[in-house]
């Protein structure tokens, strides 16, 4: 493999590792923060999963954002995750709940203004619904299953540290369930706009299994996502232990829950397969904000509770997450495939002008 | 796999701590049970080998209930059980376990002063004693409410507030008499101070149970 190749990767693994970084705290913050678990559990279960989640269901998110617009060249595809991952950081800096997706949607779409490639009409309009459902999903979830667990709980009179033990398990069971759900979901944001480029080739293993290289590109984001998790998460988890809304460890399963189910449904391959044998409608398949689907269900039980100790600012700020991360993105995306393409003479996109590496290989979803 | 065996042993220590509590509640409720018996026994036939055995029985039982204290409080925090309540399960035993000491106090006061009660007045403080029991009773139920049945705290802490009404109006009602007697005033003073120390027991329980009302907000919250 060139030299190139892997630089050009490392702004896929950078957005991996400030994604594993920022949101396994989504899915073991409160937890981790109330210290019902211990760290180091905490960081190994998500790891594992988030591997798990993205190697075995990434295909299906990874997929919609391939159609919004086929990144055909590798320097192409390291801006674009690069101007994602910095837009990330910018919005994180400003305190907003901002995820992967927005930046990176936002960052396609700079690339296709770039090439002059049309913009997928309905792809777009698929992932900016899927959005605006996603907290509000998350919160109608929250909702239910948090008079579903109250009841359950009083009616269960259980003693109050046997509660706790419960919790504690319910919690761990609950963040393993949302790490494969985060890694299902939003491996497509750290590795998807490679998949077109792929350097690696598929191969079996012992004949029994195809080993794809999409499987082969998602372990790797995976992996440094898991090395996002172990290095950098754990001071996010203590901060957003009782960031939002100071929640009972009974809440705050509801809500890991709630996120995982969230992005559960909008990831999984074989519930839309499910859906359309029953001829019922199909959930897209998109990339959604997982701290998005942390807010909404924390707003979902602020609301249950009478509307009491709900922060205003961080609802505006979920909105303003819809555009102003996309538009960050779009623009240094934009700007930065100019420089790469004008100043260090890489091709961007397939067709332009530069030299450097075009490894073009077929768009291939993993072997069932 | 290794996790999932540590949860499940979590879930043994975690039993052994519920009955430890239990245990904990049952010393008190039991302590003043014989509390009552004692003090019935004392003004009945004074300071008696009966009594002194009384006594001997909260002495052990008071002791006990330390013990289970200390190992409650310490799997408690090295355990990190119940990372959000513990303090206030903490405060809990601690309050309770002051109950026992005002128990134990007090027998120990007759045995040593032994004073001396005129058959008038044993009435007032066999009702008055009656009073602090049943307060004490009550808050065993609430705090076991507590820990199982969050909601039915509210059913047994008035009661520990009715309690401590009645006492007080026993202990004004008995105090009253004593110093309107025609005992000398170092004698009305030495019963005044028995008086009080019963008395001291409602009140402490009324403030174990307003503390146990906010803890049990705190939960519901």
């Amino acid at each position: 493999m060139e030299i190139s190749v892997i630089i050009f990767l490392t702004s896929g693994l950078f957005l991996g590792w400030a994604l594993g970084a920022n949101d396994a705290a989504n899915v073991f913050g409160t937890a981790v923060g109330t210290r019902m678990i211990r760290f180091s559990t905490a960081a190994v279960v998500c790891s594992v999963f988030v591997i798990l989640g993205a190697v075995y269901s990434g295909a299906g998110a990874a997929a919609t954002l391939g159609k919004l617009g086929a990144i055909d060249a590798l320097a192409g595809a390291f801006m674009v995750a690069f101007s994602a991952a910095l837009a990330v950081h910018m919005m994180t800096l400003a305190g907003l709940p901002v995820s992967t997706t927005q930046a990176i949607v936002g960052a396609i779409i700079g690339w296709n203004l770039f090439s002059g490639t049309a913009t997928d009409a309905d792809s777009l309009t698929k992932i900016l619904t899927t959005w605006v459902v996603c907290p509000i999903l998350a919160a109608v979830i929250a909702i239910g299953l948090f008079k579903l667990t109250t009841a359950v709980l009083s009616r269960a009179k259980l003693h109050l540290l046997r509660t706790d033990a419960y919790t504690r398990l319910g919690l761990l069971l609950a963040g393993a369930f949302g790490s494969y759900s985060l890694g299902a979901n939003n491996i497509g944001n750290v590795m998807g706009v490679f998949v077109p480029t792929s350097p690696f080739t598929d191969f079996d293993i012992a004949g029994l299994f195809r080993f794809s290289s999409t499987e082969q590109l998602f372990l790797l984001g995976a992996i440094a996502i898991g090395i996002g998790v172990m290095t950098y998460s754990k001071r996010v988890m203590l901060t957003v232990g009782g960031g939002l809304m100071p929640l009972s460890p009974v809440a705050a399963w509801v809500v890991v829950m709630s996120h995982s189910i969230v992005l559960f449904l909008f990831a999984s391959q074989g519930l839309e397969n499910f859906l359309a044998s029953y001829g019922l409608p199909t959930i897209p398949l998109v990339p959604v904000s997982s701290s998005q689907a942390v807010v909404g269900a924390v707003l979902g039980i602020a609301i249950l509770k009478g509307g009491r100790g709900v922060k205003w600012r961080v609802l505006g700020g979920i909105g303003a997450g819809w555009v102003v991360a996309p538009a960050i993105a779009g623009i240094v995306c934009f700007i930065g495939l100019y420089f790469l393409q004008n100043v260090f003479d890489q091709k961007v996109y397939a067709g332009g002008p530069g030299g450097g590496t075009t490894a073009v290989v077929e768009y291939t979803l993993p072997a069932k | 796999m290794i996790e999932l065996t540590k949860k499940i042993s979590l879930f043994g220590r975690t039993r052994e701590l519920e009955g430890e509590i239990d245990d904990f509640l049952d010393k008190l409720s039991q302590c003043s049970l014989l509390f009552k018996i004692a003090i019935k026994v004392y003004l009945n036939e004074g300071c008696t080998d009966d009594f002194e055995n009384k006594l001997q029985d909260v002495n052990k039982m008071e002791s006990d209930a330390d013990h289970l204290r200390r190992a409650i409080e310490t799997k408690l925090y090295a355990q990190t059980l119940i990372p959000e309540s513990r303090g206030d399960v903490l405060g809990l035993i601690e309050n309770l376990d002051q109950l026992l000491n005002l128990f134990e106090g007090s027998l120990w006061a007759f045995s040593i002063e032994k004073p001396e009660i005129p058959s008038e007045y044993h009435n007032d403080f066999e009702a008055l004693t009656d009073m602090a029991v049943q307060s004490v009773e009550s808050l065993v139920l609430a705090s076991r409410a507590f820990f199982r049945n969050i909601d039915a705290v509210g059913d047994h802490n008035h009661k520990v507030m009715f309690f401590e009404k009645e006492a007080d109006k026993v202990s004004t009602k008995l105090k009253k008499s004593i110093f309107g007697s025609d005992l000398d005033l170092s004698q009305k003073t030495h019963l005044r101070n028995f008086v009080e120390h019963i008395d001291n027991v409602p009140d402490w329980a009324e403030d174990v149970a307003d503390r146990l009302a906010i803890y049990a907000i705190k939960r519901t919250v």
